[in-house]
């Protein structure tokens, strides 16, 4: 058993791309081995911006042999039938042997191959792995054909300490590798992993993405501390500026205080996303605070000030662009930028811009009694909710869109509702996204989500498979949620104006998003057959539904239901008729049949009444008064009797039961 | 170091290297990357070094010389490797150094940023080079020219001369640099062209002149593609992309028409790369034992 250790050393690999490149480095060598049948104990990958490496231990020395016998033509088939074996098994004539059974004597090829040594087999799954990468974008440079995420420069390859024999594209393998790019970029050889993870230490390489993680985010909290700050957690930055050194050293640098009256939206987004800065709060105030933490990938050789220096400058550049914008934007009104959405295409069959906001607006006024909130606040927000998509700072930093237009909204005097709803209209954006509560908000948020909705079912534009360029199933989810989680009480079919199968895709969508929360898809159809386009009933439905058929009176309830509508779909069929009419109860002719129809009578009063004021778990209850003397009538009576009157009579007792049965739900397409 | 010693510094690392010292293409562009040393000479086997400053212009980038960072005129420096050596990184490093920046006292990064340039329906991947978190130059591994597969593949360096200088010297402000090392500013050279030429830019330009300049530049370019004289016709194509600029920077662009006319523009751009090529083909056969 021997350990193996491969690493393949590039030009700077983006740091998006590293994880996902260690992963695959491990599962395609695994599977590779694997195939050929080498085992392994353990594998480790690794991802550093220059290299990402591979370590597999237990790997036997080689395959083991292996020998097969394969079956093929009768011994007095033709010449060229036996020939054609030889070739398909690899054998020669004098390999095969004669055996007879039951239909015959039979030609068998005894295949038998030595096992390979593992180094070969690593050489040539080493070869095929980064053949086949499957990098996102790849290139190729200079004369080669080979293609890498960026230029590859050396592959280190060991199997038992000792290199192995393979070539890629001109590259081969050795036992050498480079440490950090400017504080150690001497050559070195290792023998095995623990001394190839300890040179690269000692040449200023942390190898462990996640060690490097941790060092950013400690070093991070401790020079936040020792200047009175809150480093505000970012695993996600950590993780990219992890990705983009080798030798993480991480700074504290400070930028000038008046940048703060910026919105700290636009200020976090300079630092962060263009500069990969982490940025501290004054843990008094919960305000950002004007120090932030940026990670070197060297030990200056002085005391770090040039390089301090050299970030505020360009911070101080990215920030006074900001400020420019901020403050250009704030000397007009959001009224001024109407007339320039005329020239943005929104899409070429609905229209620009601005008469999406039109619609917007129309829609938004309709909702506002529906939500509850002031016409013109709503009709104020609506007009207004896209206005800073041509504002000089959204144009800069296309993310803070809805979030400058409150700020602007908020200089010229609106009102916080209007606001806020220009600033959460586009919410929300996910399942995980927070959902605006303010009833503003909620009918701006529910106004554009419809309008695109409508607007792109209108021009068939409906969502295929995994394709989605629009996405129309956030918005029908982000609809659902404004709705639901808001207890917003509307007939959505009330909304189009004509069948677009929109509330189709809104069942759908709901099944999903409720699916994600333990509810059966079955029970949704159940309520959504009932045609109710009112999101919040068909959610307490579904609850007491739900509830209902946990109980042993729900499931046996369910159960005597479609026993009965499995009588009655074999029997109207056979008679060609329905048997939705009135029973006649003298023609019942048996007392059980006539309990169950002055059950039936209470239930459906019962079930009728609680439905009127949306008791559903009334109409359950009620329903479930119906259990007992069906369980009793399946018992003693028969229904197909040959009295035809006492046929037609308990078959059309069962038909008002299915009738009855399903005023709550379709109990036919529930499963169990 | 004053910015012009920067450029001969430059200048003299990269004639070492061995690169054909250009002089600055005679057209407007807005990229070096437009000069056809670069653009055209992407493309087939032929080996290729190249460097050069190229003035840029950049009409929507204008500030009335009243921001410190943006200029609708500035210079970049131009390299160009074909195929591209296995020490590009470390020759790029090197031109750093020679200019006088440090790598053992600033925190020098490549930083993913693929390139593309729709106008010219070129593509390559590389970075930006942050050096203490400031942008410096670009670097791209060229992987299509004109819809072509560039093979061999060129490595194209382009350091933003400004950037760089300010960030040399020190300096906060773009036209408080030190041009000459003997009393001029790049304010005293530059500031009031970008006053005027903002001006020229955003108000006075007659739009209606220039849609005209646009249809022109696309009538002589196509005229001149059928006359296989490429490198005339990639020249008229240089003046529709600047035109179209002008034109953006005027606003009278829609966002809508504006695909359509990079299309146009891209459209003669590899009109006159496949003109190259076919007009190259047979020396690259017999030279380059080469196949389209």
């Amino acid at each position: 058993m021997a350990d193996l250790l491969i690493e393949l050393f590039s030009e700077e690999i983006p740091a998006r791309m590293q994880v996902r490149a260690a992963d695959d480095l491990k599962r395609m060598m695994a599977d590779a081995l694997k195939g050929a049948g080498l085992s392994f104990d353990a594998a480790d990958a690794y991802a550093t911006p220059r290299r990402l490496a591979l370590h597999m231990t237990g790997i036997p020395e080689s395959t083991p042999d292996v020998r097969e016998e394969r079956r093929g033509p009768r011994a007095d088939a033709p010449e060229k039938a036996i020939e054609g074996f030889l070739r398909g098994a690899g054998v020669a004539r004098e390999d095969l042997v004669e055996r007879e059974d039951k239909k015959g004597t039979f030609l068998y090829a005894i295949i038998e191959r030595k096992g390979r040594a593992a180094s070969d087999v690593i050489a040539e799954a080493l070869s095929d792995t980064i053949k086949n990468f499957p990098w996102p974008k790849s290139q190729r440079w200079g004369d080669g054909s080979l293609r890498w995420v960026r230029p590859l420069h050396s592959i280190l390859c060991l199997f038992d300490g000792a290199a192995v024999d393979m070539e890629v594209d001109g590259i081969r393998a050795g036992d050498s590798t480079r440490g950090h790019r400017f504080m150690a970029p001497e050559e070195f050889t290792v023998s095995d992993f623990a001394d190839y993870r300890q040179k690269l230490l000692d040449h200023k390489v942390i190898l462990d993405a996640g060690r490097r993680q941790t060092l950013v985010r400690d070093t991070a909290q401790t020079l936040a501390s020792a200047a009175g700050l809150e480093l505000v957690e970012d695993t996600g930055l950590i993780a990219e500026v992890a990705g983009l050194v080798e030798w993480p050293v991480p700074m504290i640098g400070s930028f000038d205080a008046s940048f703060l009256e910026v919105p700290e939206e636009v200020l976090i987004l300079t630092m962060k996303k263009d500069q990969k800065y982490l940025v501290t709060r004054d843990p008094a105030t919960g305000k950002l605070a004007n120090k932030f933490i940026f990670t070197a990938n060297i030990e200056p050789s002085d005391d770090g000030s040039a390089v301090t220096g050299g970030n505020e400058r360009v911070l101080t550049a990215r920030l006074s662009d900001a400020r420019f914008f901020y403050e250009q934007d704030l000397k007009g009104k959001l009224e001024d930028n109407l007339p320039a959405l005329e020239d943005i295409v929104f899409h070429k069959d609905l229209g620009t811009v601005a008469e999406r906001v039109e619609r917007i607006r129309k829609l938004a006024v309709h909702l506002a009694p529906i939500v509850g909130c002031d016409p013109k606040e709503a009709d104020q927000a609506a007009e207004l909710c896209k206005a800073d998509l041509v504002s000089g700072m959204v144009y800069e930093f296309p993310e803070v869109q809805g979030v400058m237009g409150r700020y602007y909204a908020q200089a010229q005097g609106e009102s916080d509702a209007v606001a806020d709803a220009i600033r959460d209209h586009y919410a929300p954006l996910g399942p995980n996204d927070a959902c605006p509560s303010a009833p503003v908000s909620i009918t701006v948020a529910l106004a554009e989500k419809l309008d695109t909705l409508v607007g792109f079912f209108g021009i068939d534009q409906k969502p295929t498979g995994s394709k989605d360029p629009y996405a129309l199933r956030r918005a029908a989810l982000g609809v659902i949620r404004l709705i639901t989680e808001n207890s917003i009480r509307i007939a959505l079919n009330q909304l189009f104006d004509q069948d677009l199968g929109l509330l189709t895709f809104f069942g759908d969508r709901l099944k999903v998003q409720q699916r994600d929360k333990g509810v059966r898809h079955d029970l949704i159809d159940a309520v959504f057959a009932k045609g109710d386009d009112d999101l919040v009933r068909v959610l307490n439905r579904v609850a007491a539904l739900s509830g209902f058929l946990d109980t042993d009176d729900g499931t046996n309830l369910l159960a005597g239901f479609k026993r009965a509508a499995n009588i009655l779909k074999i029997e109207e069929k056979k008679d060609g008729s329905s048997y939705d009419k009135p029973v006649d109860v003298s023609k019942l002719g048996a007392p059980e049949a006539e309990a169950l129809s002055d059950a039936l009578a209470r239930a459906k009063e019962g079930a009728e009444n609680a439905l009127i004021s949306e008791d559903f778990e009334g109409a359950m209850a009620a329903l479930s008064g119906l259990r007992a003397p069906i369980d009793t009538f399946f018992d003693k009576v028969i229904v197909n009797a040959d009295d035809a009157d006492a046929r037609a009579s308990r078959l059309a007792l069962l038909a008002e039961i299915r009738t009855a049965v399903n005023t709550v739900a379709d109990f036919s397409v529930i499963e169990g | 170091m004053p910015f012009q010693k920067m450029i001969l510094t430059l200048q003299n690392y990269w004639a070492d290297q061995g690169c054909a010292i250009l002089q600055p293409y005679d057209l407007e562009m807005g990229a070096g990357t437009f000069h056809p040393a670069t653009t055209l000479r992407a493309l087939g086997p032929e080996p290729w070094k190249a460097a050069y400053v190229q003035p840029c212009r950049r009409p929507t980038d204008g500030r009335y010389g009243e921001n410190p960072n943006r200029l609708q005129h500035y210079y970049q420096f131009q390299v160009i490797l074909k195929p591209s050596p296995e020490n590009m990184q470390e020759l790029y490093l090197g031109s750093l150094k020679a200019i006088g920046i440090d790598a053992a006292l600033h925190d020098i990064r490549f930083v993913e940023d693929d390139w593309e340039s729709p106008t010219l329906g070129a593509w390559g991947l590389g970075w930006e080079v942050w050096c203490d978190g400031m942008e410096v130059s670009q670097y791209t591994y060229f992987q299509q020219v004109g819809g072509y597969d560039c093979r061999p593949v060129s490595g194209e360096l382009t350091y933003g001369l400004e950037r760089l200088a300010m960030f040399v010297q020190g300096v906060d402000n773009v036209y408080e640099l030190d041009f000459n090392g003997a009393g001029i500013s790049y304010g005293d050279v530059y500031l009031e062209n970008e006053r005027e030429q903002s001006a020229y830019n955003f108000e006075i330009a007659d739009t209606d002149k220039l849609f005209e300049d646009f249809r022109k530049a696309q009538d002589e370019c196509a005229k001149l593609l059928e006359a296989k004289l490429p490198l005339p016709a990639y020249e008229q194509c240089i003046k529709s992309s600047h035109t179209f600029n002008m034109l953006d920077a005027r606003g009278v662009i829609s966002v809508t028409e504006r695909q359509a006319y990079i299309g146009r523009v891209r459209d003669l751009a590899k009109g006159c790369c496949t003109a190259w090529m076919e007009k190259n083909a047979e020396r690259w056969r017999d030279k380059y034992d080469w196949e389209a």
